[in-house]
């Protein structure tokens, strides 16, 4: 692909997720930075973005928006309250809004799940990390048998968790329980985040709790998670399970009733270093996320132009 | 009788919500009812009432509760004649709309519970609770895992976002007399609001600890009633108040009708808690959440590992509370490692 039909796209926020989002965007062949938006001078994002020889302002989204025909696309990687009041100003100008916020205003997307069913979208939410690296794995149990109630536990280094983050836990929590039952197919869902703060700092981890309803068949279930597993994996290659799904027969009183039995997979993520050391999986899968979607959509605004 | 004085330090029962890990989550709306008319008798000024994991923490992670908390927490109210209702919720485990439900149910104290080093989460609960007109504590668990100087430092951002009670809180029962001495000393110099203590016995030193930082100034204890709670168990309340009578230190709580709450209330629940077994102990020795132990105990049974090697890989991972999932992880681990040595042998 020549450097011409590389859709030209901007990035708001220079936090860990813009910073890392945009070391990743210049290894895209389909997506070029062409300018990352901060609120912080000295922000190490913009000054990394400045070295790679991307445009960079300091003074927020108006910048952005007066030159909003040359960015046919923007990621979002500021919070979901920021992003709440960007979202029209995005549409107004005709720029395609990939949101990495819990803001939740557009279809929540998880590439190996539904990607294609949203490329028209005006907007599209990435959900959290930890609704990237779980739903899929609901996804996989709801496809061959009834889940009842999915609970997922996402456990993250405190060093990989920005201020974003820490003060918006429960956006997390609320966006990523929704994901659960929207997204995954489970009848009710429930999302937990631990932050750890030993050193060296943890890998991300994540736990998917999936109940299962009764006519499960084993084999059929193990193996549509490891599929799953793999699908996620040729985008964060560092996801992973610890261990074969592990299945408990018992009776468990859930929210969507009580069942006999239970899955459970524990996943790891190790990032690709990017931005943040390889601990923050976190980061990782959300900024590979996002550049899977934002590579989708601009095949549509390629064919559209 | 001595001539009344005011109470020395405030006390919080929390049978009703520690002692909730030590029966996986299944008291009845009768057992709540009866324990705060028990202790209410005995002029406890405060008593707590959620699931173990605070609001909102039924889960397969932390066990399924049997009766919906806002029920209890209703009920522990229409029961309470003078003790205010205290909750107490974990950010990232509840959320604050638990809290909103929990106000609503008439519950006036907002303990918010975060990881000793994760201040910084705890700001917008703390925030909403004095919105809903409650009683804010910041909660800093599993404090034996960092000195008492960075502890000062979260106790201070907890006392800037307005907590009316930052709590040392021992969650590993892993706290020698000194370091229970020197984390309350450091933290009530460093705010201005008022500093409790929460021991567990683990080591069994909660009663010890907790007499230790009232030297050190420390204006709130909790306990639990038999010590019912995660882990070997709480610090006694019963024992305690019977303690400090004896150290003429006053608590406004009656002993004899404390006593009799424990014994005639409290024990008939649980009738073998309070041993310190070697499960127990591990856990203060190995500095690992007391919480974890029913949970260490059901994956050893399920997955046919040792529930003392579990602990001990738990303390050497250093997981923090919540982290219940990393049990299974560890069962799994040890499966393998009894796999591969058997191999080896054959």
């Amino acid at each position: 692909m020549t450097e011409e039909s590389r859709i030209a796209c901007a990035i708001v926020g220079s936090g860990n997720i813009g910073t890392d989002l945009m070391y990743k965007l210049g290894r895209s062949p389909h997506l070029s930075v062409g300018l990352m938006v901060g609120i912080d001078e000295s922000s190490d994002g913009l000054r990394l973005a400045g070295e790679a020889g991307i445009d960079t302002t300091h003074e927020g989204v108006e910048v952005l928006l007066e030159r909003g025909d040359e960015f046919p696309i923007v990621f979002e990687a500021t919070s979901a309250w920021v992003h709440r009041q960007n979202a029209p100003k995005y549409q107004a100008a005709g720029m395609k809004a990939i949101d990495l916020t819990p803001a939740r205003l557009g279809p929540l997307v998880v590439p190996p799940v539904n990607l294609s069913d949203h490329l028209e979208a005006t907007n599209v939410n990435l959900i959290t990390c930890g609704g990237q690296a779980t739903t899929p794995i609901v996804h996989a149990v709801a496809g061959v048998c009834d889940v009842p109630y999915a609970e997922i536990i996402s456990t993250v280094a405190s060093a990989s968790a920005g201020p974003g983050t820490r003060q918006n836990i429960d956006e997390f929590t609320l966006t990523t329980s929704a994901a659960l039952s929207e997204v995954g197919g489970a009848d009710t869902g429930k999302a937990i985040m631990v932050l750890n703060p030993a050193e060296p700092p943890i890998l991300m981890r994540n736990t998917v709790f999936c109940a299962l309803g009764d006519g499960y068949d084993r084999d059929e279930v193990h193996d549509s998670i490891l599929a799953m597993v793999d699908e996620v994996a040729q985008y964060v290659p560092g996801y992973r399970l610890r261990s074969d799904p592990v299945f408990d027969e018992d009776t468990f009183n859930t929210p969507g009733g009580d069942v006999k039995a239970r899955v459970v997979a524990l996943l790891e993520v190790e990032g690709a270093g990017d931005y943040l050391p390889t601990y923050a999986g976190n980061l990782d899968i959300m900024t590979a996320s996002a550049v899977r979607v934002g590579e989708a959509i601009a095949d549509v605004v390629r064919e559209a132009k | 009788m001595a001539i009344s004085t005011a109470p020395r330090f405030r006390l919080t029962d929390s049978t009703l919500r520690d002692g909730s890990h030590a029966v996986a989550h299944q008291f009845t709306e009768d057992q709540v009812r009866r324990v705060v008319r028990a202790l209410d008798a005995a002029n406890v000024p405060v008593i707590e009432v959620s699931h173990g994991d605070g609001i909102g923490g039924s889960s397969f992670n932390y066990g399924f509760i049997r009766t919906d908390e806002m029920r209890l927490i209703r009920a522990a109210t229409e029961e309470a004649t003078r003790a205010k209702i205290a909750v107490l919720m974990v950010p990232g485990i509840g959320t604050k709309e638990d809290l909103r439900k929990a106000a609503d149910a008439g519950a006036t104290v907002a303990r918010i519970a975060i990881h000793c080093t994760e201040a910084d989460i705890a700001q917008q609960h703390i925030a909403l609770a004095e919105e809903l007109g409650m009683e804010s504590v910041g909660f800093l668990m599993m404090a034996s895992m960092i000195s008492p100087e960075h502890l000062a430092g979260q106790a201070q951002l907890l006392d800037s976002y307005g907590a009316g009670t930052v709590y040392v809180v021992d969650s590993a029962g892993a706290m020698t007399i000194d370091d229970a001495r020197r984390r309350v000393s450091a933290v009530k110099s460093a705010v201005s609001c008022q500093v409790g203590i929460h021991a567990h016995n683990n080591l069994s030193l909660a009663v010890a600890n907790s007499l230790a930082a009232l030297e050190e100034g420390v204006d709130q204890i909790d306990g639990c009633a038999t010590g019912l709670g995660a882990g070997a168990g709480n610090c006694p309340t019963e024992i305690l108040i019977a303690a400090c009578e004896k150290s003429g230190i006053t608590t406004g709580v009656d002993p004899l009708l404390i006593m009799d709450a424990a014994e005639d209330t409290v024990r008939p629940i649980h009738p073998n808690h309070g041993i310190i077994d070697r499960d127990g102990l591990l856990l203060g020795y190995a500095g690992v959440y007391s919480s974890f132990l029913l949970h260490a105990k059901r994956a050893a049974e399920r997955y046919g590992v040792d529930t003392k090697q579990i602990i001990l890989e738990l303390g050497e991972r250093r997981v923090v509370g919540g982290q219940e999932d990393m049990i299974i992880d560890v069962a799994m681990e040890l499966q393998r490692r009894a796999a591969d040595a058997q191999v080896s042998q054959s």
